[in-house]
């Protein structure tokens, strides 16, 4: 009872001393952890940029879209080609000025499809830009993917973590103002949220273009660690359905959901994947599908049902107490 | 005055002409009714001047500024608000959320948050829903529903409201209460457009009445005129009368 009470009153404190304490976790990791963990940590901020990022705009306004490996892979090509040339931090900004512009024009393009079919544009967009870059490799450039130079774990293990504080905030700060009820409304109803004033192409454009800005951003940051890239490994539909798939077993709801299933998966995938690969997929699947049965809130949901059922079962016991002592009396 | 105009309002669908040449006023501070049988256009016309479709040809005047080309959005901020026939409500959004939709972004200058809360807090005790506010809205009954959409157009400080069959799928009692609303919404200073099927109703509360028929206006007139009228009770209000309304 005390405990539950204290856990009320002080929420917002344990939950800002919890984000510090992850905070702490992350970057004194590189003191005592392997290299390997490093870039394994490393690798789930990635999924946490990508998931959380198509959630703000895909888990909002209910646009299923199936393009995160385009603007990952985007960004991955900007740092290949620009590494030379400018220096690192300068890179991750125009990788994400590069997915915006990119995502603005596909935007204004695509976003009048519905349902399906903007899922399907968006699956066919991966396609494209992978078949793009293999022309222009073989036919202009005359050389078969890019060889990346690599920078250290602990360089990239650190601009993650600013990029996921930043993509978090971002997505927070915009969910709490007027534009996530805009969103939001999208998803309910369209053509009731454009009646009600809001411009719904402008809206969708504008966050379809920032959720893919943090997405461009991302694969700039991810790209040294790759050493080597082709079209077919930057633009991997692999970036395009973890992401989907993470966000929806952590739940979209809340920011916090994606953030969760990225990292619980980003784990399972990066530490089973290595020795167990075939079973991880079945795994994978079976979570998947009893997620999507029965957890229609994801992971995150779980919380307030088991907190629901234990209030439940609490309130039953006190009132078989306090049953007993009315007969006792 | 006249608030809202329409020349020569035409739509076709491909060769079909859903509205065809109808001319049309509402006037400042009144309630106007519109009739017609199902397919007359009633609802085409209404997504015409909410911008919902282009139109194919004529013109639409709010204020004596033309309403062609632009947007739906762009019409409601310049204050002619609507609800629909198939209510389109966020489903999954509590009522409070869904007005707030229509306080923040209805209105045509950037409202503060505050101000916002007490449009939205006005519009709810206005239809009746204030003790509902955090009721999803998927959970309500079809008319609770219906003054979510109510509520959510005058969150948006329309001058004109446009109100499509508002009383479709109500009973005698909820009839009823509806005109009370509507009446009070007019008396609010908000000039009310409406399309309806209750007769009752319509000819209980409007001041004029237009008549639809394959998307040309044959008819317009005060209700006793309307009442009076040899096409319209040939056309339309004979069956009605026999269906016991």
């Amino acid at each position: 009872m005390d405990i539950t009470r204290f856990i009320s009153t002080h929420r917002k404190l344990l939950l800002v001393g919890f984000l510090v304490l992850i905070l702490i976790f992350i970057t004194t990791l590189p003191l005592y952890a392997r290299a390997s963990d490093v870039r394994v940590l490393t690798t789930i901020l990635i999924y946490v940029v990508l998931a959380v990022s198509w959630a703000l705009f895909s888990g909002t306004t209910g646009y299923m879209s199936l393009a995160p490996a385009a603007f990952f892979g985007l960004g991955i090509y900007t740092m290949a080609l620009l590494q030379k040339e400018l220096p690192f931090f300068l890179i991750i900004p125009i990788g994400g000025l590069v997915s915006f512009a990119f995502a603005v024009l596909i935007g204004l393009v695509t976003l009048r499809l519905r349902g399906i079919y903007f899922a399907i544009f968006t699956f066919g967009l991966v396609v494209f830009m992978t078949e793009i870059i293999q022309f222009l490799e073989t036919r202009l450039w005359h050389k078969h993917g890019q060889a990346i130079i690599p920078i250290d774990n602990e360089t990239l293990l650190y601009t993650m973590l600013v990029l996921v504080v930043v993509t978090v905030l971002a997505t927070y700060f915009i969910r709490r103002s007027r534009y996530g009820l805009a969103l939001l409304s999208i998803g309910g109803n369209e053509e009731a949220a454009e009646h009600m004033g809001i411009n719904t192409t402008r809206t969708k454009v504008l966050i379809f273009a920032i959720s893919s800005m943090f997405m461009g951003a991302a694969g700039v940051i991810a790209a040294p660690s790759l050493l080597y890239v082709n079209a077919t490994i930057a633009f991997s539909v692999f970036y395009s359905f973890m992401p989907i798939f993470m966000a929806i077993f952590g739940g979209m709801g809340q920011v916090y959901g994606p953030v969760i299933g990225a990292v619980i998966f980003g784990y399972l995938e990066k530490t089973l994947r290595a020795q167990l690969y075939s079973y991880f997929m079945l795994g994978f699947g079976i979570i998947m599908v009893v997620v999507i049965l029965f957890l229609p809130n994801g992971i995150v949901g779980l919380v307030p049902m088991l907190q629901s059922k234990l209030g439940g079962l609490m309130a039953r016991l006190r009132k078989g107490e306090q049953g007993e002592q009315h007969a006792n009396t | 005055m006249r608030i809202l105009e329409g020349q020569g309002v035409t739509k076709y669908f491909g060769g079909l002409a859903a509205v065809s040449n109808v001319d049309f006023h509402v006037d400042q501070g009144e309630i106007m009714g519109m009739i017609g049988p199902n397919g007359a256009g009633k609802t085409t016309l209404f997504n015409l001047i909410s911008a919902a479709l282009p139109l194919s040809s004529g013109e639409i005047r709010f204020k004596g500024q033309k309403l062609n080309g632009l947007k739906p959005h762009q019409i409601c901020k310049k204050g002619v608000s609507r609800t629909f026939q198939e209510t389109k409500v966020f489903a999954n959004m509590p009522v409070l959320q869904n007005v707030s939709v229509g306080a923040f972004f209805g209105t045509p200058t950037r409202i503060s948050t505050a101000d916002a809360v007490r449009e939205v807090t006005q519009a709810l005790e206005f239809v009746g829903l204030s003790a509902m506010s955090a009721t999803p809205v998927k959970d309500l009954t079809l008319v609770d529903q219906k003054r979510v959409e109510v509520a959510r157009a005058l969150a948006t400080k329309p001058e004109v409201l446009l109100l499509d069959e508002l009383m479709a799928g109500l009973n005698p009692a909820e009839v009823s209460e509806a005109m009370e609303l509507v009446t009070r919404i007019r008396d609010k200073g908000i000039t009310i457009f409406m399309v309806e099927h209750v007769m009752k109703a319509i000819m209980g509360i409007c001041e004029r009445i237009m008549m639809l028929h394959h998307g040309e206006k044959i008819a317009e007139g005060t209700p006793q005129e309307i009442a009076a009228n040899k096409t319209v009770i040939e056309i339309y209000l004979g069956e009605e009368t026999h269906a016991g309304s």
